[in-house]
């Protein structure tokens, strides 16, 4: 297997995707001839053309609005926002158009776009870049919510959510856009809504989605090597839909769950998380499910504190040491 | 307010309408006549209780959506805000689906899940129907992309109120349409009152709105909304403007509504407006009563012919509503049907993780 940046395993879902289906486009800012703000997108434009990858102006609202009406004929918009941050200044177009559009035509329309960035804190870019809208949209029916940890997951995931037929919002990360990972290289897809046990353990649950995944497992190693307890660490990796039975699995296994997540705390993934075991997995725990999630007040840009905003692996053993 | 032009070319001898059928003219006389009779049903029911939520009545505009939409063709779109029937009636949906949306009846056309300002009718070319005002028009953006996409000639008109041209997301379209020279039809019908805010009061005007497309290098056109053939003539310029240069267009239609923003907007009386305009408009602007004048003139149709298309419409909109009535509402289990594509087909998609969240 090939070991690629996860940016490189985004890049060669797209180019897959674009080579298979003609409907395939790429749309966003910065993403034909400047490669990508993050160079997500490199060699694409080059490779491909006006066409089928797109620059656009500075206006999330109407070209997030454009693909949702493309959608609506039969195209199959991939659109980039340099930030997810920047979805606030197009909301109506993702909640209203995007999320709605199927339901309120009684099912005569559907929306097959995804929109994608990177969804993160942590790079110091202060608050208004940084924040983690996945519980944002996980809120919304009719949208499905998506976050890959791993070079091979953001790939595999990335073509299933191209292919699906409904909108799929795609967490990604400026953070693990360099990060190397196994990819294979013959075709493969990740479906939506299936967890996946990224480390084994029977002591407790670490529960997680996103970059926290990367915390989890770090936590688990000076978990395992120095207070000998072993964690399973379970990643989401699709918040919407969501695999509860891997959630219920590991909790009935371990009785005890810790979650890990960069939204803040309050309505954040972990909360519903922390709901769903509660209601449905009660007398299974040995402990009540604890969190780790980002402080909670807007994203601070000091490079030297933004850090510990963020769950840490330390925060995360302190709340399984807590536990045991 | 400065004055806006009023031309006076007749535009029946314009080439898109001198050589319509005496049966087109009718069709189009009829068209507009189903929506203000369609829309008084729904209002007497609407008063008696039978519908929730806001009724948008497009009453004193049929010229506009009936003019534009009868010059569609196989690869032409529409979409439009929440004053909707018209526009729905004039691409060929039923009155019964319509009417059944209204009650929140399981057989309106989505399938009592929209409302009224939520009419779809994607075989016909009709795209809604959108609540949030100007939401509609990065979508008729998007539309005009896909037929240039896949490489087919035709337009997508985007309907949009005087109100609206005050969003944002309006100018972000406008830039990429002229930018990408996508072959979109912006169409304002200026009924002067953005709810219950004149023209004066919410925007500043040169000429016209429709003027604003200057500043993108898109041409508009302004024209007088109450006559079908001028609607029809200036449309039709758009229309060849898109399927032969790919370019858009901005039409400001002036027109008038008769009721309120809505049926709960009780000021638009002599609140807003004036009696005596709302009079004025009725006794010297009215669509139907222009266009049946014409025809009249024209010979195309005698008062008995008029009567009698009177009658069936009458009793077409009474059908409807008998229709509505007694058709059932949805059941509780379809509110988790139409969210997810892949749910409601089952595919392979749609079987993996939970999609719904109740407890």
């Amino acid at each position: 297997m090939a070991l690629i940046e996860y940016r490189d395993a985004l890049n060669q879902a797209f180019a897959e995707e674009i080579e298979r289906d003609p409907n395939v486009v790429l749309i966003g800012e910065e993403v034909a001839q400047y490669d990508g703000a993050y160079k997500v997108t490199r060699g694409l434009w080059k490779k491909y053309g006006d066409k089928r990858v797109m620059d656009t102006p500075i206006s999330e609202a109407a070209f997030i609005g454009m693909g949702v009406g493309a959608s609506m004929l039969g195209l199959r918009p991939v659109i980039e926002l340099m930030f997810w941050s920047f979805a606030t200044v197009a909301y109506d177009q993702i909640i209203n158009n995007a999320g709605q559009i199927r339901y309120m035509s009684g099912g005569l329309i559907n929306c097959p776009i995804v929109i994608r960035g990177p969804a993160n804190g942590g790079t110091n870019v202060g608050a208004t870049h940084s924040h983690t809208p996945e519980n944002w949209l996980g809120a919304i029916p009719g949208l499905k919510v998506v976050s890959a940890a791993t070079p091979y997951d953001a790939k595999g995931l990335m073509k299933a959510a191209i292919r699906d037929n409904d909108p799929v919002m795609f967490m990604e990360n400026t953070l693990l856009y360099g990060n190397r990972g196994e990819v294979p290289e013959e075709e493969y897809i990740i479906p939506l809504g299936v967890a996946d046990l990224k480390r084994e353990g029977s002591d407790v649950s670490l529960i997680a989605h996103g970059r926290a995944v990367l915390t989890a497992l770090k936590a688990a190693e000076i978990l395992a090597s120095e207070h000998n307890i072993q964690a399973d660490v379970l990643d989401l990796r699709s918040i919407r839909p969501l695999d509860e039975e891997a959630i219920l699995k590991t909790v009935r296994k371990t009785h005890r769950a810790v979650l890990v997540d960069e939204n803040k705390p309050f309505c954040g993934v972990s909360a519903q998380i922390s709901a769903t075991i509660m209601e449905q997995a009660f007398d299974d725990l040995d402990a009540p499910v604890a969190r780790v999630c980002s402080l909670d007040a807007p994203a601070i840009y000091s490079p030297a504190v933004e850090p510990l905003q963020l769950p840490t692996p330390e925060r995360v053993i302190e709340k399984v040491l807590k536990l045991a | 307010m400065p004055k806006t032009e009023v031309r006076s070319t007749d535009y029946a001898n314009a080439p898109i309408n001198e050589n319509l059928s005496t049966e087109e003219r009718v069709k189009l006389l009829r068209e507009m006549m189903r929506i203000r009779r369609f829309e008084q049903v729904a209002l007497k029911f609407y008063n008696a209780g039978k519908m929730g939520g806001f009724l948008h009545l497009y009453i004193g505009q049929e010229s506009i959506a009936v003019g534009t939409v009868s010059l569609m063709g196989d690869n032409d779109h529409v979409i439009t805000a929440y004053r909707d029937h018209g526009h729905a009636l004039a691409v060929g949906m039923g009155m019964n689906e319509c009417m059944a949306e209204l009650y929140g009846k399981a057989t309106g056309c989505s399938k009592g899940k929209g409302g009224s300002m939520h009419y779809f009718a994607p075989d016909k070319n009709y795209w809604g129907g959108h609540g949030i005002v100007a939401g509609q028009t990065p979508l008729g953006l998007g539309l005009a992309y896909g037929i240039k996409y896949k490489g087919l000639k035709g337009a997508a008109l985007c309907f949009l109120g005087d109100g609206a041209v005050n969003q944002g997301v309006v100018y972000e379209s406008l830039n990429m349409a002229s930018l990408f020279d996508l072959p979109v039809i912006y169409v304002i019908e200026n009924n002067k009152y953005s709810m219950g805010t004149s023209l004066e009061r919410s925007s500043v005007v040169d000429k016209c709105l429709a003027q604003r497309a200057e500043a993108f290098k898109v041409d508009w056109a302004l024209a007088n909304g109450e006559d079908v053939y001028e609607v029809r003539a200036v449309t039709q310029q758009a229309l060849e403007r898109a399927y032969e240069k790919s370019r858009p267009t901005v039409i400001e239609f002036q027109t008038y509504r008769y009721y309120g923003h809505s049926v709960a907007d009780a000021k638009h009386k002599g609140g807003y407006r004036k009696e005596e305009e709302i009079e004025r408009y009725k006794k010297q602007h009215d669509p139907i009563v222009i266009f049946k004048n014409r025809l009249l003139a024209e010979k195309a149709i005698t008062e008995e012919q008029f009567e009698a298309i009177e009658a069936e419409i009458k009793a077409e909109a009474d059908e409807s509503a008998r229709f509505a009535e007694e058709s059932p509402y949805p059941t509780v289990e379809s509110i988790y049907d139409d969210v997810y594509f892949e749910v409601d087909r089952q595919t392979e998609a749609g079987r993996t993780g939970r999609f719904f969240f109740n407890n």
